[in-house]
């Protein structure tokens, strides 16, 4: 009886602390979005950040992609087999990567990647009273810290999932043609002619949002960030955290949104 | 001297959680003058001049800048009062991400919109001031030892010739030689520069060198304050323990308590 008490208790100060964080995190957002719209804005820092967003993650976003496609391919020629439709595997590979899985797990890789960097870094620069010391050189640090992350990152993204898609789709390519015995030329016409543009769009939607997410994730948390080093490896943890919870919600919403009719 | 005091504070408090850090804070900065606050590790020093300059917010009370309300400003109004303030923190709080000669000219190339080749060589003259040749001005600042990282601090807080500066224990992890020299060029800010500041110190040479006037901070509240040519003959039995440092006395050291 007591244990179940103890258990809804803790339920509820959980519920409870979620609540309150939500409406922090809203504010957070809300304060950040109103300084991307007012000058100034440093294109500089903006650019500096997409190199370390971009580029750097190239590879592994690269090798997720190309792994996820040739194994989509091999699995869906075993289940389609059964159905005598071995020439869906080209029209099914390329319409789960677009829609689905090249973002998420663009996004989930760069989320692991770059929204922990920010936090770890931003989490430093606040313990270390860096921030504070920006806010007595007149910087505001949501422009001069945030502002540039959040737009390198919904800029980049986007960029990204399209290389991710790209890959994605060349691995079952090779998988399809080089081990299952598909005629190249066929499996690229099938690829091209199921691809809708509906499927790129909601592709690049979602990879700006999440690159919303990713950068948001991490300032948040680097920027509310206390007690030490320990507090900061806290807040690299919660920020991947939350921003792979948030990745795959968001992504549920915008595919029930887009395709669920 | 004017009479609006550049800097006023009255019945300031601040706690953390249920520990009370600032408990009532009335004090007056006039323009031009140099102001030292001495008192015991964890009094609240640096608590009070982050409230100041609205890194903190207090509970209570009201800081005034030049007349006008500090506390809770924000927006245009705030940036304009922070761009008259410069600040060494305790800890040097430099840009890791940055270079040495980057750090200093910080403020002058992103607030003051400065030319990027104009900040440096004002930077590399203000690290000349702190006794920093152009060899470190390159370096980041996990390369310097405790010592330079503290004077490339004072350096940036001084670089963008602020009307307030405030300084968190500039001397200490000095040599006696540098302290002076710190001493000194803190000295020539008010006097050249007209500054405004407050020194934050536990070093009772740089009291004697740099203050105008201390304070003495205790249990939240200024205890004392007065004239520096007072403070040997306060009548303030804990002024008194504290400058000559004895353990003995009023102020009771929590580890002798136990
Ligand atoms: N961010 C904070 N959160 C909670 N407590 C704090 C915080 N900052 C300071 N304090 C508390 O306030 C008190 C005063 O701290 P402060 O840093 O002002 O001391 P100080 O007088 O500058 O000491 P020192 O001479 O050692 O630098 C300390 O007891 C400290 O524990
Ligand atoms: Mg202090």
């Amino acid at each position: 009886m007591n244990a179940l008490v103890e258990f809804f208790a803790t339920f509820g100060r959980f519920f409870i602390a979620g609540l309150a964080a939500v409406g922090d995190v809203a504010r957070f957002t809300a304060i950040a979005l109103s300084h991307c719209v007012r000058p100034p804005l440093y294109f500089r820092l903006i650019g500096r950040q997409m190199l370390h967003i971009g580029y750097f993650s190239l590879p592994v976003v690269g090798m997720t992609a190309i792994f996820t496609g040739a194994a989509l391919a091999q699995q869906i020629y075993v289940g389609s087999a059964r159905f005598n439709a071995e020439g869906t595997v080209a029209a099914v590979v390329v319409i789960a990567i677009v829609r689905e899985l090249g973002p998420v797990l663009a996004g989930l890789m760069v989320a692991g990647r770059v929204s922990s960097a920010m936090a770890a870094e931003m989490g430093t620069m606040r313990v270390t009273e860096q921030i504070d010391a920006l806010v007595t050189l007149s910087t505001d640090p949501y422009k001069y810290l945030i502002v540039p992350r959040l737009y390198a990152s919904v800029l980049t993204l986007p960029l990204l999932v399209i290389v991710a898609n790209l890959i994605g789709v060349f691995g079952g390519f090779l998988i399809a043609t080089q081990k299952l015995g598909f005629s190249p030329t066929t499996y690229l016409q099938v690829t091209v002619d199921f691809l809708e543009s509906v499927d790129v769009v909601s592709s690049l939607v979602k990879a700006a949002v999440f690159g919303f997410i990713i950068a948001l994730m991490g300032s948040y948390h680097g920027y509310n960030s206390s007690g030490g080093a320990q507090g900061v490896g806290k807040a690299t943890t919660n920020a991947v955290v939350s921003a792979f919870i948030m990745i795959l919600l968001a992504n549920l919403i915008i595919t029930v949104n887009l395709f669920g009719t | 001297m004017s009479t609006t005091p550049k800097i006023s504070l009255r019945g300031v408090k601040k706690r953390f959680g249920s520990k009370i850090v600032l408990d009532g804070i009335d004090l007056d900065v006039m323009p031009g003058e140099s102001v030292v606050v001495i008192g015991g590790s964890g009094s609240g020093k640096s608590v009070l001049i982050k409230c100041i300059l609205g890194l903190m917010t207090p509970e209570e009370g009201r800081i005034t800048i030049d007349g006008a309300d500090a506390i809770g400003m924000h927006g245009k109004a705030r940036e304009k009062i922070l761009s008259k303030f410069g600040m060494l923190f305790q800890g040097g709080a430099l840009f890791d991400s940055l270079t040495v000669w980057q750090n200093v000219a910080f403020g002058l190339i992103e607030a003051r919109g400065m030319d990027k080749d104009e900040a440096r060589v004002i930077a590399i003259e203000k690290l000349a001031r702190v006794g920093l040749g152009s060899d470190v001005a390159e370096l980041r600042p996990d390369e310097l030892s405790g010592g330079m990282q503290k004077r490339v601090g004072l350096a940036r807080a001084i670089a963008t010739e602020p009307e307030i500066i405030f300084f968190d224990e500039p001397t200490t992890g000095l040599d006696p030689i540098m302290a002076d020299v710190i001493n000194d060029l803190i000295t020539e800010c008010v006097r050249d520069l007209g500054a405004t500041t407050i020194t934050i110190t536990h070093d009772m040479s740089s009291v004697r060198k740099i203050a105008d006037r201390a304070a003495m901070l205790y249990k939240g509240k200024i205890i004392w304050q007065g004239p520096k040519d007072q403070i040997d003959n306060s009548g303030n039995a804990y002024v008194d323990q504290f400058i000559h440092g004895h353990a003995e006395g009023p102020i009771q050291m929590d580890i002798l308590k136990s």
